[in-house]
């Protein structure tokens, strides 16, 4: 199977969805922002320049101007940029897209496509390294989704632009030059299912976004123990798929889950609260959650790596899971 | 001098006028008897201006509104009973209950949405018109707000960007803050440093006009010369439609500070008084249009009575409607989350 990045085939994704449909159009077009594969959107912007346009520095202006015209029946992708930024466009997002349908008793829909790029990038110290998906996944009528694979970027995307609710796409800045494979002919990924991403039998790691790719290295450090880790990847936020993770754990008894949003009310406490809930009989040991701390992100290198999760702190947590009951 | 309105438009906007006129009262009046709950803004003495706007408005535009909004829903269109019933959350509202007053709104008449957010309307309906502009097919955007909206930030990002990419967007400021109480006495009005509210876009290149807002002919002249340029790809419109505020719309909770509205007074047959003689005399926009039309003689008279008793009974069958019509099924409170 060929390989691809992430950003490569997000592009291809943004691409196919304005070749298939007149009403769709980006409204800001730094999707990748200012590192090496930024040229990668030129191709866009030469084939279609009557449906891409940049923004001034507006975060509520552009986000409301998609979410407008989204009401009118258009199909917008507003780039927010950097995750940090979502917070200046928070009531175009929370109060005004993700009400509409609901609002409206279904009469209004609003199918737009918030991107922003999330995440401890390197050095972005504490207003430029912000995951903000989760307060988002606190807004219901968002569709909030966070990928890890390139075929599932490209699919997301293709269902975001596609699905008649608002959806945020949360890209983690430093997957964008990640490859994996891909197959010939990408598809559509629906909305609301996760997927396994390695088989186990010991203990389900869950993770989504840049933490898929570090729990399934850290999936083979384990195995270099004798341990199996199954790793699920909730590709989805929102609507999140809890079937898919409770199988796993039942099959496994042991559940580790991974997000890089601060701890507190978190993805991971929400993932790990709805298995406790609907499948605390399944559990053989304490769940284990591994995210950034609740502090916010320091610049210095020593200080940054210290409050993030990665492989060697996933790996741990499934030991130390595995030694519990 | 604006140009006078035909006879026949200016009957038809006062019908309208008229009809949002009354539907208020029996808002305020079903307010005060309990029949609803939660805060809500009236239009009176605003009729003019919303009744105007959409007289010019096609059927294919986009439009969006704001808490104070009944009378935009209304003059576009909107059946007053199910208006009302979606005032009292009733099953059979326009947005089947789920919006209430400060949301009202149709979408099949084009509306995008009613945001209650102070400056919410004003950024949405750039979208609209992004959304116009898109499609190429010559509609334009009527977006309305108060002019505490140009207080909020999102208002200034909003016309840059509508005036950057020659939006064709109606920016629809109703300014009903002159002859409002002092900040604290009451319901908070226009707190800006900014003298004239047309500075604002201004600043960022839009055409701005001011007019009356209580005259309707000085308001449609207005809005079909602006909406004439969107149409014809030059870009967005700023409309400062002035009007005096109505006293009962002064304090925190409306109240029913001119009474109802006597129609007699329009033909000389009864004197306003009371302690706003002054707004009931020289700032009531309705009673502004019926005393011209009612200037027509006899006939006119005539004519003007028996509107006004058609639209009371108009209201009278949705206040009906809006009583007898059920509550959503608590069930329902889970649908349509997503579209």
């Amino acid at each position: 199977m060929a390989k691809q990045s992430y950003a490569q085939a997000l592009v291809d994704g943004i691409y196919d969805s304005l070749a298939a449909d007149d009403r769709a159009s980006m409204i800001g077009s730094y999707v990748l922002g200012l590192g090496p594969q930024r040229n990668l959107m030129d191709r866009i912007r030469e084939d279609f320049p009557d449906r891409i346009v940049d923004p001034p520095t507006a975060e509520a202006g552009a986000a409301a101007t998609g979410v407008g015209a989204a009401m009118a029946g258009m199909r917008p992708f507003v780039d927010l940029g950097t995750g940090s930024f979502t917070y200046l466009a928070m009531s175009q997002i929370t109060n005004e897209a993700a009400v509409s349908s609901y609002m409206s008793n279904g009469r209004i829909s609003a199918g737009v496509t918030f991107h922003l790029l999330h995440g401890v990038r390197g050095g972005g110290a504490a207003q430029h390294s912000h995951s903000p998906q989760s307060m988002l996944c606190n807004a219901p009528g968002l569709e909030v989704v966070a990928p890890y694979s390139a075929a599932d970027a490209y699919g997301l995307v293709r269902a975001a632009f596609q699905s008649q609710n608002p959806t945020v796409i949360a890209s983690h800045a430093k997957l964008l030059g990640i490859e994996t494979e891909v197959p010939d002919k990408k598809s559509v990924v629906t909305i609301g299912k996760a997927d396994v991403k390695r088989k186990g039998r010991d203990v389900t790691i869950v993770a989504n976004s840049l933490m898929t790719h570090y729990s399934l290295l850290a999936a083979e450090q384990l195995a270099r123990d004798g341990i199996d880790a199954e790793v699920v990847d909730m590709r989805t936020l929102v609507p999140l798929d809890e079937e898919t993770i409770l199988d796993s754990v039942k099959r496994t008894g042991r559940l580790v889950v991974v997000d890089e949003c601060p701890l507190r009310c978190g993805i991971a406490s929400e993932v790990s609260a709805s298995v406790a809930e609907h499948g605390f009989d399944l559990l053989k040991a304490p769940i284990a959650r591994v995210t950034r701390a609740h502090v916010p992100v320091p610049f210095s290198l020593p200080l940054e790596e210290a409050i993030t999760p990665d492989p060697a702190k996933i790996a741990a947590a499934a030991r130390k899971v595995m030694k519990n009951g | 001098m604006p140009t006078p309105l035909p006879d026949d438009v200016a009957w038809r906007l006062l019908e309208s006028m008229l009809l949002i006129r009354r539907f208020e009262e029996a808002v305020l009046r079903m307010s005060q008897e309990g029949q609803f709950r939660g805060h809500y803004h009236l239009y009176i003495g605003q009729e003019a201006t919303g009744t105007a706007v959409m007289s010019v408005l096609e059927p294919r535009d986009r439009l969006n509104s704001t808490h104070r909004n009944h009378g935009h829903v209304l003059a576009r269109g909107a059946e007053p009973g199910k208006a009302m019933a979606e005032i009292l959350g009733k099953a059979t509202g326009l947005i089947g209950g789920r919006g209430g007053t400060i949301h009202l709104c149709d979408p099949d008449l084009g509306f995008l949405h009613t945001s209650g957010i102070v400056g919410g309307c004003i950024s949405l309906g750039v979208g609209g018109g992004y959304a116009c502009k898109q499609k190429k097919d010559g509609s334009v955007c009527a977006t309305f707000f108060g002019d505490g909206a140009l207080e909020e930030g999102v208002s200034f990002e909003a016309l840059n960007i509508a005036s950057l990419w020659k939006l064709p967007v109606l920016f629809m400021c109703e300014n009903n803050s002159t002859g409002s109480w002092a900040p604290g006495e009451g319901y908070p009005t226009l707190v800006h440093a900014s003298t004239d509210l047309r500075l604002i876009p201004q600043s960022v290149g839009i055409r701005t006009m001011r007019v009356d807002g209580a005259d309707a002919a000085a308001v449609r002249e207005a809005v079909s010369d602006a909406v004439a340029r969107c149409r014809r790809g030059e870009g967005p419109a700023f409309i400062e439609a002035m009007t005096k505020r109505w006293p009962g719309s002064n304090p925190l909770w409306p109240e029913p500070a001119t009474g109802v509205t006597d129609i007699r007074i329009a033909t000389g047959e009864t004197q306003a008084g009371g302690a706003h003689k002054d707004w009931i005399e020289n700032h009531d926009p309705v009673l502004r249009l019926a005393r011209a039309l009612a200037g027509g003689g006899n006939d006119a008279r005539t004519r003007l009575y028996a509107l006004d008793a058609a639209v009371k009974a108009r209201i009278d069958d949705a206040v009906n409607f809006a009583i007898d019509s059920p509550l959503p099924a608590p069930a329902t409170a889970f649908d349509h989350v997503f579209a």
